[in-house]
C-alpha cells in the first residue's frame, strides 16, 4: 500500500511530500499522522510540502485538518516550503489556511517549532 | 483542429484525477505557459476531475490546444452522465457543497481561468469547459 513516510527527529515528526498525491493518500497521511504524534508523543510536526506542484482544496483540506488535529494532540504543524506559484492559486481558490503556521523553508520551520516548543 | 490538438482521456477513478492534472500541465507547458497560469489551470483541473469522479460518477475529460487570432490557449472539457447539479445557483456560491468538501470546487475553478462555462441537466448529466489563455 502506497503511504508517505514520516520520519521522526527528536521531539518533531517530518513529513515530506514528494509524489502528487490522489485523495485517498492525502486521507491515508492524515489517519497515519495522528497515530503517529499519539504513539512518540510528538511536540511538533514539519509537513514539508516544497516538491507540491498544486494544492487544490482537497489537498488544503487535509493541511488544514492535520493542523487542528495535531493541535489537540498538543503537537504544532509547520508547513513549510509552498511554492510562490501555488500560494498564489491557493488565495484566488479562496483557500488561505487560517490557523495553519507556516515557514519557508525547513530550517526556519525548525527554528520556530522548537522556539514553540520551549515556550512555557 | 488537428489529431494532435485535441484529444480525450477518461476521468473514472480517483487516479485518473492525478492523470488529468499530469496532462493538463504538459498541454500548458508545451504551450510555454507561465508558471503562475499553469499552476493555476492544473488546480483547476483537479478540482473538476474530482466533481467528474465523485458527484458525476466518472467521465472523460477532452482536451484542445487552441490556436487563435494570434493566441494560444488550452480548452478542457470535464463532461459526465451523472445526477447532473439541480440547483445551479447553489452550487456556484463559496462554501456551499453537498458532499463532505469545502464548498470550493466549482466557485474555485471558475475563479483560476479566463474562460468557465457550465451547462448542466439534472438526471442527464454535467459539461463544464474551462479555457486558460496564454
Amino acid at each position: 500500500m502506497e503511504r508517505i513516510p514520516i520520519l521522526r527527529m527528536g521531539e518533531f515528526l517530518l513529513v515530506t511530500i514528494q509524489v502528487d498525491m490522489h485523495d485517498k493518500l492525502a486521507m491515508r497521511l492524515q489517519d497515519d499522522l495522528t497515530d503517529r504524534i499519539s504513539a512518540t508523543s510528538a511536540r511538533g510536526v514539519l509537513l514539508d510540502i516544497s516538491a507540491l506542484d498544486m494544492v487544490d482544496s482537497f489537498i488544503g483540506r487535509m493541511i488544514a485538518d492535520i493542523a487542528s488535529l495535531s493541535r489537540l494532540m498538543d503537537a504544532r504543524v509547520m508547513v513549510v516550503g509552498m511554492q510562490p506559484a501555488v500560494a498564489i492559486t491557493l488565495v484566488e481558490l479562496g483557500l488561505t489556511l487560517p490557523g495553519v503556521s507556516t515557514a519557508l523553508d525547513v530550517e526556519r520551520g525548525m527554528q520556530r517549532l522548537s522556539q514553540h516548543v520551549r515556550r512555557p | 483542429m488537428s489529431g494532435e490538438h485535441s484529444g480525450s482521456l477518461p476521468v473514472r477513478i480517483e487516479q485518473d484525477v492525478v492523470l488529468a492534472r499530469q496532462l493538463a500541465r504538459k498541454l500548458a507547458s508545451d504551450c510555454g505557459m507561465r508558471l503562475v497560469d499553469l499552476t493555476k489551470l492544473v488546480t483547476a483541473v483537479s478540482e473538476l476531475a474530482r466533481n467528474t469522479v465523485v458527484y458525476g460518477g466518472g467521465g472523460d475529460m477532452d482536451w484542445q490546444v487552441l490556436e487563435e487570432a494570434g493566441r494560444t490557449g488550452v480548452r478542457l472539457l470535464f463532461r459526465d452522465e451523472g445526477p447532473g447539479i439541480a440547483d445551479l445557483k447553489l452550487a456556484l456560491t463559496d462554501g456551499w457543497t453537498s458532499g463532505n468538501g469545502l464548498g470550493l470546487g466549482l466557485t474555485g475553478a471558475r475563479r483560476l481561468v479566463d474562460e468557465f462555462e457550465l451547462d448542466t441537466v439534472p438526471g442527464e448529466g454535467t459539461r463544464v469547459t474551462i479555457t486558460r489563455w496564454i
